[in-house]
């Protein structure tokens, strides 16, 4: 039992990451991937409301009707968010300030609704609390390597510490303006992507066209 | 130009939902292979913006924002914690009606769309579009104006990224970028394109 809960726990971290497998939670993954700190603190309340909604929606799954049971999923995930929205105003107020409407739009992040949609409503609260966090950690994983690259090549700084002494100010290092900028959040996460199915090819996709010709072998 | 048709030139191209603020991706991804679903959820998409941008305007100027409840004697009282709640149930009553219309009126798309229509509830664009007419102040003309206009521009987004990705079933793609991968690939490209808009309708 042990060892099925940590696969709960470890699988959604590369070998089923729901940004890059399962196309979830994209639209915060570009967006809010400017800087590190950003990236940092949009995970951590990602994997909150994650791994909260997971547990409650699963203590009251006996008790739901079917048909009304998105309202009821919604329902609680936006109060979740509610709260991780007021304790960033009260406690972050500037991080929170630039996370602008992002920190709302988790309520919509299709990674909570479809965990407790697709795990929630048939597993144990611990198990879902569990799923809840590993899918916030793979999340968090990929938000974190974007935010990275971004502001390192974006600004030549961690965290918001300079670590590469900008052009202007005399040093050797030129910042690429296209990081910072929306699409190319695009082409690093389609690195990403090309690197986790270089490694794990069970991954690809198969080509939805076959020259007809070439019968069995793909085309290349 | 007048400031309203500004401010849809502006919400279509320049503050395009899909491209420059990556909301909707979800969907913006994966019903994307075929520009007849496209247009399907674009259309839907539409619909349901316009709807639901407008009709959060009123609840937010009358019942959430802070001093709304005045017309019912409760001034000092403010709601707009409740805003997150409010619009995702507004958006999820207006997702229903929409299903029902169509599967009465359009069995055909009905079934095209499947489980997206449902999904639209969470789609990031149509809570983001009543967010951000919460968060730009505007008044009830503009967030009319506003929810066609950014329904519009994510509708062509998808249609035009569905168009390209018909094309790419011709082309030679690395093994690892299949599917997904390139994709993003051709996001980012359009995103790039669409940047080129910036300085239109005097943004």
């Amino acid at each position: 039992m042990a060892g099925a809960r940590f696969r709960t726990l470890v699988t959604p971290l590369i070998g089923e990451n729901p940004v890059t497998l399962q196309i979830l939670g994209i639209c915060s993954a570009l967006a809010v991937t400017t800087s590190l700190d950003t990236a940092l603190v949009m995970s951590i309340a990602v994997t909150c409301v994650l791994a909260l909604s997971g547990f409650l929606v699963s203590l009251v799954r006996r008790q739901l009707p079917r048909s009304i049971r998105i309202i009821v999923q919604i329902t609680i995930i936006a109060s979740l968010v509610i709260v991780v929205d007021l304790v960033l105003k009260a406690y972050l107020f500037e991080i929170g300030k630039r996370l602008s409407v992002f920190v709302g739009l988790i309520v919509t992040n299709c990674i909570v609704l479809g965990r407790a949609e697709g795990f929630a409503m048939h597993h144990r609260p611990l198990d879902s609390l569990l799923d809840g966090v590993g899918n916030g950690l793979g999340y968090g994983l990929v938000l974190m390597i974007v935010g990275a690259v971004r502001e390192l090549l974006g600004q030549g700084s961690l965290f918001g510490v300079q670590l590469f002494l900008p052009a202007e100010l005399g040093g050797a290092f030129e910042p690429l303006h296209l990081m910072l900028l929306p699409p190319s959040a695009f082409f690093i996460i389609a690195v990403i992507i090309w690197w986790i199915r270089r490694r794990r090819p069970e991954q690809v996709e198969s080509p939805e066209f076959r020259a007809p010709v070439a019968g069995t072998e793909t085309p290349r | 130009m007048s400031p309203l048709s500004e401010l849809f030139l502006r919400s279509v191209f320049v503050e395009n939902l899909a491209l420059s603020f990556f909301l909707g991706m979800c969907t913006f991804l994966a019903v994307s292979r075929r520009v007849e679903t496209a247009i399907g959820v674009g259309l839907a998409m539409i619909a349901v913006q316009t709807v639901t941008v407008p009709v959060n305007h009123l609840i937010h100027t009358w019942l959430l924002a802070p001093g709304a409840l005045a017309w019912a004697g409760l001034g000092d009282v403010d709601l707009s914690f409740l805003a997150l709640i409010a619009f995702i149930g507004v958006i999820a009553a207006m997702v229903q009606v929409l299903e029902m219309v169509l599967e009465y009126h359009l069995p055909g798309l009905h079934r095209s769309l499947g489980i997206f229509l449902p999904l639209i509830t969470v789609n990031c664009a149509i809570l983001g579009g009543s967010l951000f007419m919460v968060e730009r102040g505007y008044t009830f003309g503009e967030s009319v104006v506003y929810g066609f206009g950014s329904g519009v521009g994510w509708a062509l987004a998808i249609v035009m990224l569905a168009a390209i990705r018909e094309r790419l079933k011709y082309a030679d793609i690395p093994d690892g970028l299949q599917g997904l991968g390139i994709t993003f690939i051709v996001a980012g490209l359009m995103s790039l394109g669409f940047m080129g808009f910036a300085g239109l309708g005097g943004g």
